[in-house]
């Protein structure tokens, strides 16, 4: 398992940290009890297991919601 | 595509705006019906395409936003021939969206400011021994760091070689320049004023104090009340429930504008976005003025005490005790001293530290069989003779006999507020010490402080005489003190006054308090800056500066308030226009999100002005 925190754009609207949530928690290899998407700072925390999952396919998800992708920072 | 329409959105909004004015103006002045109409049209198609897109990309992970709702009364306005209100109706859903941005980057500024104040850069020693600039992530524990002058400090560190002063301002509040030498620490975020300095690398990024601190707030910012998590709750069936409203209207009363005119009436904008608003703004005052709250929860709470418990020790007063009277009744008063400092430098007592500074030149002799009686003090063999260090309490455990002169001194000592070290050889009381900590500077007006902010209880705990602990309450105006505690009294004391109804706070520095801080609804800790304190505690006054305590409540207090304010105007608003689309003639689409619009704007608005709080 890998922990990732993503910074994102700055969120305008709670529903946005919704959107995102769901759509990372609906990937498989992401652990759905450790996402936190926090709408203030507009950063996204999760853990994820990278054999099946690549951290591209997480920024891509998050990139195909319309939302920009500014740093991605992974620790083990 | 989808980012590259969202990202000209503020274009759209502005040219949506620009072709209602132009539609106005042909209207009114030049009479003209088509050209009336089509910029209408075309303002309505082009406004509503980034709202569209942002309802799909919704609705494809399964969540009913409000760009859902708004789509569907845009194109249903559309249907019905209504150009001027589905014109209207996405330049004004468009506007707000941005004027929300606008205002809530300027409430997030608080911890940007923050935020922005973390080091990026470093010059690092390279195995040339060179000093080269490198980025921050490439600094490990144990690197040798170059500081100039006017540069942060990049690091929590020791310094190594070189002089300088620092302003600790990103990590106490308190901008005074601090002089640094060789052994000092340094912490990352803090600024070099004048100097050069060489340092170690003890704790980098997140690790440091400073990163932690972020963190905190950050986490702090974002983390939901009971109350949020209902409204979120709320929010997430409320929506959805919206669409069915609409559509079971539609069905009965086949009037499709009534129905379109609920969809945009229902938006829940001002409830989602007030209470986070509030909290943001509040939780970075605070930052910005040396108090961590942490969270929305502890907000709440803190806003609600009726009893602040302190610690006498390093908190009401500084934690660095003196000797300040002392009797001695020993034929042979320089060995009973030297007695004394042997078996104290065993322990790490701040009474202890009091007395081995007081005594000149001791001459220490080895310790045996220590014993430390807990609440008592330490009993231990020297030089052949049993020494016994410690407080009355002690003395009575060893039996020793106090005649009528010591006595009367013990009792003038304590009548003077001191704290007493007893010191008997072989059952003999051969010296009487007494030992003074001073009050921290003003802790008399902010104790009135918290007074005016009806905090009705204000109780001083202390393992000291109660003699000592009744002076230092009578001075500072605390309505209850109580001495002769241990710590497990403490919390057993709070324990009462929790069960008697009242919402109680600790404030202590976390040292041998951790219980009573963790106990306390709210724990509140004078923290340095480095202490684990910070991390289980409620709320945190850095650089143990009590006059941010005041500040601390006034601040939870109009959060939450604010939060209150915020609610009462969202929910208001909504009730309103729904009540009015039933039962009022002028209501429709447009004013109804002209109301909904400005609704968010007020709210945010409203919780900005936390951001200038100062407690009067």
């Amino acid at each position: 398992m890998k922990k990732a925190t993503i910074q994102l754009e700055t969120l305008t609207c709670p529903s946005c940290a919704m959107k995102i949530e769901k759509a990372v928690k609906s990937l498989d290899g992401v652990d759905k009890d450790s996402v936190n998407v926090t709408f203030m700072s507009s950063k996204v925390k999760l853990e994820f297991d990278d054999d099946k999952l690549s951290v591209d396919t997480i920024e891509k998800t998050i990139k195909s919601l319309g939302y920009e992708v500014k740093k991605i920072q992974i620790k083990d | 595509m989808l980012r590259f329409i969202l990202s000209k959105k503020n274009h759209i909004t502005l040219i949506s705006g620009i072709l209602i004015a132009f539609s106005y103006f042909s209207e009114f002045v030049l009479k003209n019906e088509t050209l009336f109409k089509w910029p209408m049209i075309i303002a309505s198609v082009i406004g509503v395409i980034p709202i569209a897109l942002q309802a799909f990309s919704a609705l494809k992970v399964k969540v009913v936003s409000i760009d859902v709702l708004v789509t569907i009364a845009v194109i249903g306005a559309f249907i019905i021939g209504e150009f001027t209100e589905s014109a209207i109706v996405t330049f004004l859903f468009l506007f707000g969206a941005f004027l929300e941005q606008r205002t809530l980057n300027k409430t997030r500024s608080a911890i940007k400011e923050l935020t922005q104040m973390a080091p990026e850069n470093a010059l690092k020693q390279m195995e040339s021994g060179e000093f080269i600039e490198v980025e921050i992530d490439e600094v490990d524990v144990g690197d040798v760091l170059l500081v100039k002058t006017g540069a942060k400090v990049p690091v929590d560190g020791t310094v190594l070689t070189g002089e300088g002063y620092i302003n600790e301002a990103s990590i106490t509040g308190e901008s005074f320049p601090v002089s640094k030498a060789k052994g000092s620490l340094v912490y990352a975020g803090t600024i070099l004023e004048n100097g050069t300095l060489q340092i170690t690398a003890d704790r980098v990024g997140e690790d440091t104090t400073f990163g932690k601190i972020i963190e905190l707030v950050e986490e702090a910012q974002d983390s939901k009340s009971e109350a949020e998590r209902f409204i979120d709750k709320f929010s997430k069936y409320y929506t959805p429930a919206v669409l069915v409203l609409a559509l079971i209207v539609w069905i009965i009363s086949k009037n499709l504008e009534l129905a379109i005119t609920i969809l945009v009436l229902g938006c829940p904008g001002a409830l989602v976005i007030g209470v986070p608003v509030s909290n943001v703004a509040g939780i970075g005052n605070g930052a910005r003025h040396g108090v961590l709250l942490k969270g929305s929860e502890v907000v709440q709470v803190f806003s609600r005490v009726d009893t602040i418990v302190f610690d006498k020790t390093g908190t009401l007063t500084i934690g660095k005790p003196k000797v300040v009277d002392s009797k001695l009744y020993a034929d042979d008063s320089d060995t009973a001293l030297n007695y004394l400092v042997s078996v104290e430098s065993e322990s790490d007592h701040l009474l202890a530290k009091a007395v081995i500074e007081y005594v000149n030149n001791p001459e220490y002799y080895p310790v045996g069989n220590t014993d430390v009686i807990k609440g008592k003090g330490i009993v231990a063999d020297v030089d052949g003779h049993r020494v016994a260090v410690g407080n009355l309490a002690l003395m009575e455990y060893e039996k020793v006999n106090l005649n009528k002169e010591m006595r009367d001194d013990i009792s003038r000592f304590e009548q003077n507020g001191d704290s007493l070290v007893l010191t008997s050889i072989d059952g003999e009381l051969n010296v009487l010490m007494g030992i003074r900590d001073k009050l921290r500077p003003d802790v008399k007006k902010h104790l009135q402080k918290l007074k005016a902010l009806r905090v009705k209880n204000l109780v001083v705990l202390s393992g000291d005489n109660q003699a000592t602990v009744d002076k230092v309450a009578e001075e500072l105006g605390l309505t209850q003190a109580y001495g002769n505690m241990l710590p497990q009294d403490k919390s057993e004391f709070i324990k009462k006054l929790q069960k008697n109804g009242h919402k109680v706070a600790f404030v202590g520095d976390g040292v041998n308090d951790s219980p009573s801080l963790a106990l306390a609804d709210i724990g509140i800790a004078m923290g340095s800056g480095t202490d684990v304190a910070i991390e289980t505690s409620d709320v945190v006054l850095m650089n143990s500066d009590f006059s941010r305590l005041p500040h601390a409540l006034g601040l939870a207090k109009a959060t939450a308030r604010n939060m209150l304010q915020n609610i009462i105007i969202a929910v208001g608003v909504v009730l309103f226009l729904l009540a009015n689309v039933f039962f009022s003639e002028w209501m429709n689409m447009s004013i109804g999100m002209l109301v909904h619009e400005a609704s968010i704007f007020v709210v945010i608005l409203n919780g900005m002005r936390l951001l200038g709080y100062k407690l009067r």
